[in-house]
């Protein structure tokens, strides 16, 4: 990351600013834009926070900047309206593990791809961007038809159960996955793993000692992504759990019921649920900046 | 120039891979190639390959053969039951005069503009901001985070927030707009009515513009300082700097975030969903939820899957010309 | 090569799919007795909270299991789920053993053979057919077909009023006829230029939207269907219905234009907050309750008619609206299913599911219990007995829904644009709706 980015303005090496200081024009012109921009992007929350803060009777009058009234109810009632920390967990578990296997396949066809010259390889790249396309509407159903028929084939019950939701999460973020990983893979010098291969690893061990540890970045920028294309998905979870395996992005809705909509528990659960997101970002932005260089670009 | 330097790499990345990755490769050793050509490669793609059949392809396989059959309510319980239809439902959805037909057009025109404005909104917000925020100054860290921040609240969260925002009578918008800065004569409805196009509009900026921040702030990363330095001694002002340096060495991740960024947008069903439950108004009338009513809310799966493969075969169409179309432009360029 | 075995791999991929396909549905006959010791049950969301629904049901359920020794398992389904999960569980024929049904989706569930028809047999087995309010049976099915399900909770509309709005504009009593209530609603809107208005709506839900226009159609002799069930909705009485819910807000000015994007129920918060005098609504007491209004603040009365009093035929002043419970076809223990539904249907539950829910029982014999004979639930009781009719029972009914719930919508938002609202317009809209219905 680019904190030493610029060109030292040593006072003694020119008279003038350094070359390529920034002239007045282009100061304003970020000061103004980054600041629309930031308003732009925090109103919702700012809104999301203050309505959180209201009683239920108060939420649905008029808009006013500063609240009338401070009730931290809702931040107590959101546990029991509904099962707000099963969810959580739920959506935890899918979206933690759906990531990870999901980076785990890609790393492997990846790999393939980048390292390996083979027949079908041309099919297998189209094929996986394709699938990008699908309106999900159009698969809806069939998975579910399909996870009905490996169960009651196999006795893997993948309907109603995480596993069924991992796995279909898992190929939505299968394409990016590898599409990324493959052109990161191929800005990692050959030579080092072909070196490795001649000390005596195998292609798989070349892989895991040399080729992932080099690509940590990028692994970790693709692993966030999975992890949030998992974490907000509604309409396959609406279809594919039951209250024990619900996941938050559905179980949210729970806060609206047949005559009553519990305005200011939404919010609130949103933020108590954005929070330990938000930090893992904080956390691994670092990673996930320098990934998506290297994955995109190189 | 020293500026292709950088991305000369480019084609064999992301992107061109996809359309030419097969025999481009002679520079891998052959020995090792050789020896594993046989299974190897196969086996490292096997997972993927497996997941991808078994969780796209084959429904999708299943949706076409869905599309060629009256499959109503009455058949769901057994769809074997139901009847061959041949092209019938294809000939319903293509028929621009009869209503069904048009109200499809109108929909994906409807939608062809939301995803242009929205893709080209998003990317313009992101790719500024990335660009003003090159450099370092003092908040620089805490802006990226707050930037990052739309991205990851729960979709339904964040979006019900803003159907919470844009109420006519007691929402932030037109507490602003009417109230507070009597910009409108009588508060609008953003929510019903052809406004509803431009909240939705909004709401699609906001929650993508942060993924074409993060991926085009991630790739200015890459370019050399000196590149920068060079021109500057050469006496290109900063404007110029970026339009001759910044821009052309974003076109690699650029080309892949169009294209991510517009087929997401196309196919965003939360959005709408969430925003104006399952019927949206007219002009804000999404192929997504247009299709997801002609199939869940009329219980007629046949006509919904002959939908969905014809917004494939569009999909695949457009991204076929993109690459193509990009990939050129992009060699001849780099020379 | 490559030909070849691209098109083995498609031959694969066909028969695997033949295959899945092929054993979509469930078994034709429907229903054994395999595992006669348990039930999975779904329950719909009637109470404040999914949680409440579970503590309210879970105790019942054991002594459900007390008496026969059957384990019933519950899932309290949201409501934006429950229709996506039944037909999931039609497609794939995996579901519940028993479920809650909205009444209004009786006929299209019925139609996809999913369900256990109630004939004669099973009826008895629950102790008979005529046990329940013969209004809530109609809502359970197609006429002349075993219906697809039993009542469980039935609901009606009132029209719920401020009483303090009222005693304030000079109004003595609940209107009793839509001219009536528009001289009151005009009293207390003043063509809109008081902040306070007469009624109150939800233009942007479709179901609501529907039931308001289905009981104006009634009344202007209009029903949506012909007898063959193809659609009618552009016969001069829909278009007069339809025309005169929408002119509440255009022409009477006495519902707030900001109605007319109302999809989450924001009418009644209006309501609570003494905005708009009068809604209608099915059991909205609860809901009052939770939003600071006190009992005595309001009140509740039949909703309006064109002249005359409530009754049948063209003085119809509700849909039939409720739950009803359903038997899937598929369950693996249909004696232990009957035996549940029976249970439930029992009188004494019927009395205290319906007390906790505030709903009416369509079980007569529950009905004499007096905590159904309170203001508020009265009213509801009485309509649904004297004067309430089912929504079209076709199978096509959640199609109906859409589309012209859509047309109502679209309207409300002209009327609140201040386009005029004519016949014409109506028509039009109309029109549409019903041409997108003939697939």
């Amino acid at each position: 990351m680019a904190s030493s980015t610029h060109a030292p303005r040593s006072p003694g090496a020119t008279v003038h600013r350094s070359p390529t200081a920034p002239p007045q024009s282009f100061v304003w012109t970020r000061r103004v834009v980054l600041t629309l921009i930031t308003v732009f992007t925090l109103v919702p929350v700012y809104v999301m926070l203050s309505s959180s803060l209201k009683p239920l009777s108060d939420v649905s009058g008029k808009f006013s900047w500063i609240p009338n009234g401070f009730s931290i109810r809702p931040y107590v009632d959101i546990w029991s309206t509904i099962p707000l920390a099963r969810y959580f967990v739920n959506s935890l578990i899918v979206a933690g593990t759906a990531s990870i296997c999901s980076v785990v396949v890609a790393i492997f066809a990846a790999y393939s791809v980048s390292r390996y010259r083979f027949r079908g390889k041309r099919v297998f790249t189209v094929t996986v961007l394709s699938t990008q396309m699908f309106p999900g509407i159009l698969f809806l159903l069939p998975l579910f038809l399909i996870f009905v028929n490996i169960g009651n084939s196999t006795g893997i019950d993948l309907y109603g159960s995480r596993g069924g939701l991992i796995l279909t999460y898992l190929t939505f973020s299968l394409p990016f996955s590898i599409w990324m990983l493959i052109g990161y893979f191929d800005s990692i010098p050959k030579d080092l793993d072909e070196a490795a291969m001649v000390d005596g690893c195998g292609p798989l061990g070349a892989l895991f000692r040399v080729v992932v540890p080099a690509a940590i970045p990028g692994i970790v920028a693709v692993t966030l992504y999975a992890f949030m294309t998992a974490w907000g998905e509604v309409l396959f979870a609406s279809v594919m759990t039951n209250d024990n395996t619900r996941t938050l992005a559905v179980g949210l809705q729970g806060y609206s019921t047949q005559n009553d909509v519990y305005w200011n528990q939404i919010m609130a659960a949103s933020l108590v649920v954005s929070i330990p997101v938000v930090a893992g970002f904080l956390l691994l932005q670092r990673y996930l900046v320098a990934g998506l260089t290297a994955g995109a670009v190189k | 120039m020293t500026a292709t330097d950088t991305t000369s790499q480019v084609p064999q990345a992301a992107g061109d891979d996809v359309l030419k990755s097969g025999g481009a490769r002679g520079r891998f050793p052959r020995i090792p190639d050789r020896i594993r050509r046989g299974g190897l490669p196969y086996l490292l793609l096997l997972p993927a390959l497996v997941l991808e059949l078994l969780i796209h392809i084959l429904p999708m396989i299943i949706g076409m053969v869905m599309s060629f059959r009256g499959l109503t309510q009455f058949f769901i319980r057994n769809w074997s039951n139901a009847p061959w239809t041949g092209l019938h439902n294809y000939r319903v959805a293509v028929d621009f005069d009869a209503p069904i037909g048009k109200a499809l057009l109108h929909s994906f025109y409807v939608t062809l503009g939301f995803t242009l404005l929205a893709v080209g909104l998003s990317w313009l917000v992101g790719t500024g901001t990335a660009v003003l925020m090159q450099e370092n100054f003092r908040g620089r860290g805490l802006l990226r985070t707050i930037f990052l921040v739309p991205y990851a609240l729960p979709a339904y969260a964040a979006i019900i927030t803003w159907a919470f925002m844009f109420q006519r009578d007691n929402g932030l918008v037109n507490h602003v707009l009417h109230d507070q800065l009597h910009i409108t004569d009588k508060p609008s409805f953003w929510l019903i009515g052809d406004n509803s196009f431009y909240a939705l509009v909004i709401v699609a900026i906001w929650k993508s513009w942060p993924f074409a921040f993060l991926m085009v702030m991630a790739a200015l990363q890459n370019i050399p300082r000196e590149l920068y330095e060079a021109a500057s001694i050469d006496g290109a002002g900063l404007w110029q700097q970026i339009r001759k340096i910044t821009m052309p060495s974003l076109r690699p991740v650029n080309q892949v975030l169009v294209l991510v960024l517009f087929l997401w947008t196309f196919n965003d069903f939360n959005t709408p969903y969430v925003l104006f439950g399952k019927s949206a108004p007219e002009s804000a009338d999404l192929i997504s939820i247009h299709i997801y009513q002609s199939s869940f809310d009329t219980w007629n799966f046949g006509s919904g899957s002959a939908m969905s493969v014809l917004l494939l075969l569009f999909l695949l169409v457009v991204t076929t010309v993109y690459l193509i179309f990009t990939s050129r432009g992009r060699k001849t360029s780099d020379g | 090569m490559r030909r070849i075995r691209a098109a083995a791999a498609v031959a694969i991929t066909v028969s695997t799919l033949a295959g899945a396909t092929a054993c979509g549905g469930g078994s034709e006959a429907g229903g054994s007795n395999e595992s006669p010791k348990t039930l999975t049950y779904w329950a719909s969301n009637q109470g404040p909270s999914i949680p409440a629904d579970k503590k309210i049901l879970t105790p019942e359920l054991k002594k459900f299991e007390k008496q026969t020794g059957i384990k019933v398992k519950l899932e309290v389904v949201p409501w934006s789920d429950l229709l996506k999960r039944i037909l999931a569980a039609t497609t794939s024929g995996q579901g519940p053993d028993v479920l809650n049904i909205g009444n209004t989706w009786s006929a299209s569930l019925q139609a996809t053979g999913a369900l256990l028809p109630w004939n004669a047999k099973n009826f008895d087995a629950i102790g008979g057919r005529d046990r329940f309010v013969d209004a809530a049976v109609g809502s359970a099915g197609a006429e002349g077909k075993d219906p697809s399900a039993v009542p469980l909770y039935s609901l009606s509309y009132a029209l719920y009023y401020n009483k303090k709005m009222f005693a304030d504009a000079g109004i003595a009593q609940a209107p009793a006829t839509w001219d009536e209530l528009v001289a009151d609603g005009k009293k207390i809107s003043k063509n809109g230029t008081s902040g306070k208005w007469g009624l109150g709506a939800e233009g942007g839900n479709l179901s609501n939207n529907i039931h308001q226009a289905f009981v104006l159609g009634q009344q202007h002799g209009a029903d949506f269907f012909d007898a063959s069930g193809k659609p009618t909705f552009t016969s001069p009485g829909a278009v007069a219905a339809v025309k005169q819910y929408v002119d509440f807000m255009g022409k009477d000015k006495i519902i707030a234009p900001g109605n007319a994007e109302y999809a989450q129920n924001q009418s009644l918060s209006d309501f609570s907050k003494g905005k708009t005098a009068m809604v209608l609504w099915q059991a909205a007491a609860s809901t009052f309750a939770s939003q600071g209004m006190k009992p005595e603040d309001w009140g509740a009365a039949p909703v309006p008619v064109q002249s005359g009093t409530p009754g049948k035929g063209k003085n119809v002043n509700s849909m039939v609206a409720g739950i009803n419970m359903a038997v899937f076809k598929n369950t693996k223990n249909t004696k232990g299913a009957l035996q549940f539904v029976k249970f439930m249907t029992s009188t004494d539950e019927q009395k205290l599911l319906n007390k906790a829910y505030g709903s009416v029982p369509p079980v007569t014999a529950a009905q004499s219990d007096p905590a159904f004979n309170a203001p508020g639930v009265k009213v509801l009781k009485d309509t649904l007995s004297n004067s309430a009719a089912p929504l079209p029972q076709v199978a096509s009914e959640s199609q109906f829904e859409t589309t012209v719930g859509t047309a109502i919508k679209e309207l409300w938002a002209d009327a609140a644009a201040g386009k005029a609202i004519t016949t014409e317009s109506v028509k039009a809209k109309l029109t549409k709706a019903q041409q997108q219905m003939t697939q």
